[in-house]
């Protein structure tokens, strides 16, 4: 069986020489659900625009669907059609994804761009605003949506793309609990058979109720741990080396001690 | 202080800015007779109005159409303050001062005598009525059009008339990416506030306002990058399609029928 994505010796240096990956290699089949752990700054948001060929490396090679991905071979041709189809992206920050007036537009801008019918993208923009919610955000400018409905809307203009590989950018990020759970939620009935998750977080809640494998880039920018969430979510010494976890000190009444916080609300 | 006020000044009037906005896009939303229209309809009309008044040479009627804006926006219940602070201020200010030579440079019979002599002539005076009643009756079709129309809608009106699907991109991403660009700014000037502590010099204020120009040219230049791999994360190559969703609707038609009778009216009147 043929990998969705393979990194190999993957590096990526941002101008001005910082590093952002290094020597990265990595397989991921179809049907997998990876959630991608690491401290701020370990480079999951690089290694996920990489993946979906955004910026390309300055080192090593990426594969996709076992083709190159290159700036050549995503510039014109049928294969950028076809890849932009098989895969989208959710990008961090939703102020970036949500840039067409209202939210039928954001949600439509994929399928008219990919030539879709129009019918077809009416009802694909239909039947995914439905999945998500947002029916009554429709004619709602992206400047007039709460931070959990932007998340929503920027979920719901690439799941009409109807993608087979989804990659999310710490799609929890800044959202308040209800809406979390709204979005765990989503991600625990997706994917259906055959679809692949790719998902950046420091929300270990969410690891082992959306993945099942769990790749962790640690602090010098390389994967340090590949595995199962269960293998790791119960290594606190290894979360806390690798910035996933923390440790500092409480205060219960007129007792202050010191422990580390792997999920938030066990205490 | 006068940093403090000039920092003052600019966190009131983008707050103002960001209010005017947001209650221009309510209004457009409201129920009203122009409201009530379809974008492409009423952009034509207006522009066909805009024409009319182009073309109208007597002062009689430019105040007819004067008149005829005002029954619009009450009929698509703008508040009149709001619509006439947005047409009077300014643009016709400007334009009256531009026009007050004619007042006394064109050659005529006499309306204002000092001393005897001629002063100001009844020809200057129209010549300048002229100027300024054309420029209100055009910036009121214009001011009318953006309250009574949603953005949205409009920007598929200018897609309909075939402008450029670039041009209609740029425009509608400046529009959507000013919120953000006023929100952060306005949280500097805020965030600067509160740490702010008695007076600062002159140049610690104009050094403050140059780093925080940069930092904003920064930022928006990170979200352009960011912006542009979305959009062609999602397939984009080149051009923006969009799926609009206009109708055409039987108080269209009357509105459209309207219009040209009004604008054909206005036009014989004024050979008369």
């Amino acid at each position: 069986m043929g990998y969705i994505f393979e990194a190999r010796n993957l590096s990526y240096t941002y101008p001005g020489g910082i590093p952002a990956l290094r020597e990265v290699n990595l397989a991921i089949a179809p049907g997998e659900r990876v959630a991608l752990l690491g401290a701020n700054g370990s480079g999951k948001s690089t290694l996920l625009k990489l993946l979906d060929g955004l910026i390309f490396p300055t080192s090593g090679e990426v594969f996709a669907f076992g083709k190159v991905i290159s700036e050549k071979a995503l510039k014109e041709g049928p294969f950028v059609q076809e890849f932009r189809r098989r895969v989208g992206l959710v990008f961090q920050d939703p102020d970036a994804q949500l840039f067409s007036p209202t939210v039928w537009d954001e949600v439509t801008f994929g399928p008219l761009q990919l030539q879709c019918s129009r019918d077809e993208v009416a009802s694909r923009a239909m039947e995914t605003m439905d999945l998500l919610g947002i029916g009554h955000l429709r004619e709602r400018p992206p400047y007039r949506l709460s931070t959990g409905e932007k998340k929503k809307v920027a979920l719901a203009s690439v799941l009409s793309l109807r993608p087979e590989v989804l990659l999310l950018d710490e799609p929890t990020t800044g959202l308040d609990p209800r809406s979390q759970g709204n979005v765990i939620d989503f991600l625990m009935r997706w994917p259906s058979r055959g679809k692949t998750l790719v998902l950046s977080t420091q929300d270990l809640d969410m690891v082992d109720e959306v993945a099942n494998r769990v790749l962790v880039l640690g602090e010098g920018h390389r994967i340090v741990a590949d595995g199962k969430p269960e293998e790791f979510l119960s290594q606190t010494d290894f979360l806390l080396r690798t910035n996933l976890i923390h440790e500092h000190s409480h205060r219960h009444q007129e007792m202050v001690h010191r422990h580390r916080h792997l999920h938030e609300h066990q205490h | 202080m006068k940093g403090e006020g000039f920092l003052t000044r600019n966190i009131s009037a983008l707050t103002r800015a960001m209010e005017s906005i947001l209650l221009s896009e309510d209004l457009a939303r409201a129920p009203g007779l122009l409201q009530g229209l379809d974008a492409r309809i009423k952009v034509v009309t207006f522009l066909l109005f805009i024409v009319t008044v182009g073309l109208a040479k007597s002062l009689p009627v430019l105040g007819g159409i004067c008149l005829l804006v005002l029954a619009l926006a009450f009929l698509s219940r703008i508040p009149l303050g709001f619509f006439l602070k947005r047409v009077m201020l300014f643009i016709p200010i400007f334009t009256a001062v531009i026009a007050i030579p004619a007042l006394f440079i064109t050659p005529g019979d006499s309306l204002v005598t000092i001393a005897g002599k001629t002063v100001i002539t009844e020809q200057g005076a129209r010549t300048a009525g002229l100027l300024v009643l054309r420029v209100v009756d055009s910036l009121s079709f214009g001011v009318l059009l953006m309250l009574t129309t949603p953005w949205t809608r409009l920007l598929g009106a200018l897609r309909w008339l075939r402008l450029p699907s670039l041009f209609v991109a740029i425009l509608s991403m400046t529009y959507r990416y000013i919120f953000l660009l006023l929100h952060t700014a306005n949280n500097m000037f805020m965030a600067r506030r509160s740490r702010t502590v008695g007076r600062l010099s002159g140049g610690e204020n104009r050094r403050w306002l140059g780093r925080t120009l940069t930092t904003t040219l920064a930022k928006s230049h990170h979200l352009s990058e960011e912006i542009y791999l979305a959009m062609l994360s999602r397939g984009y190559r080149g051009e923006v399609l969009a799926l609009d969703n206009l109708s055409l609707r039987r108080r269209d038609f009357f509105w459209g029928a309207f219009a040209l009778v009004a604008a054909s009216v206005l036009l014989w009147l004024n050979l008369q």
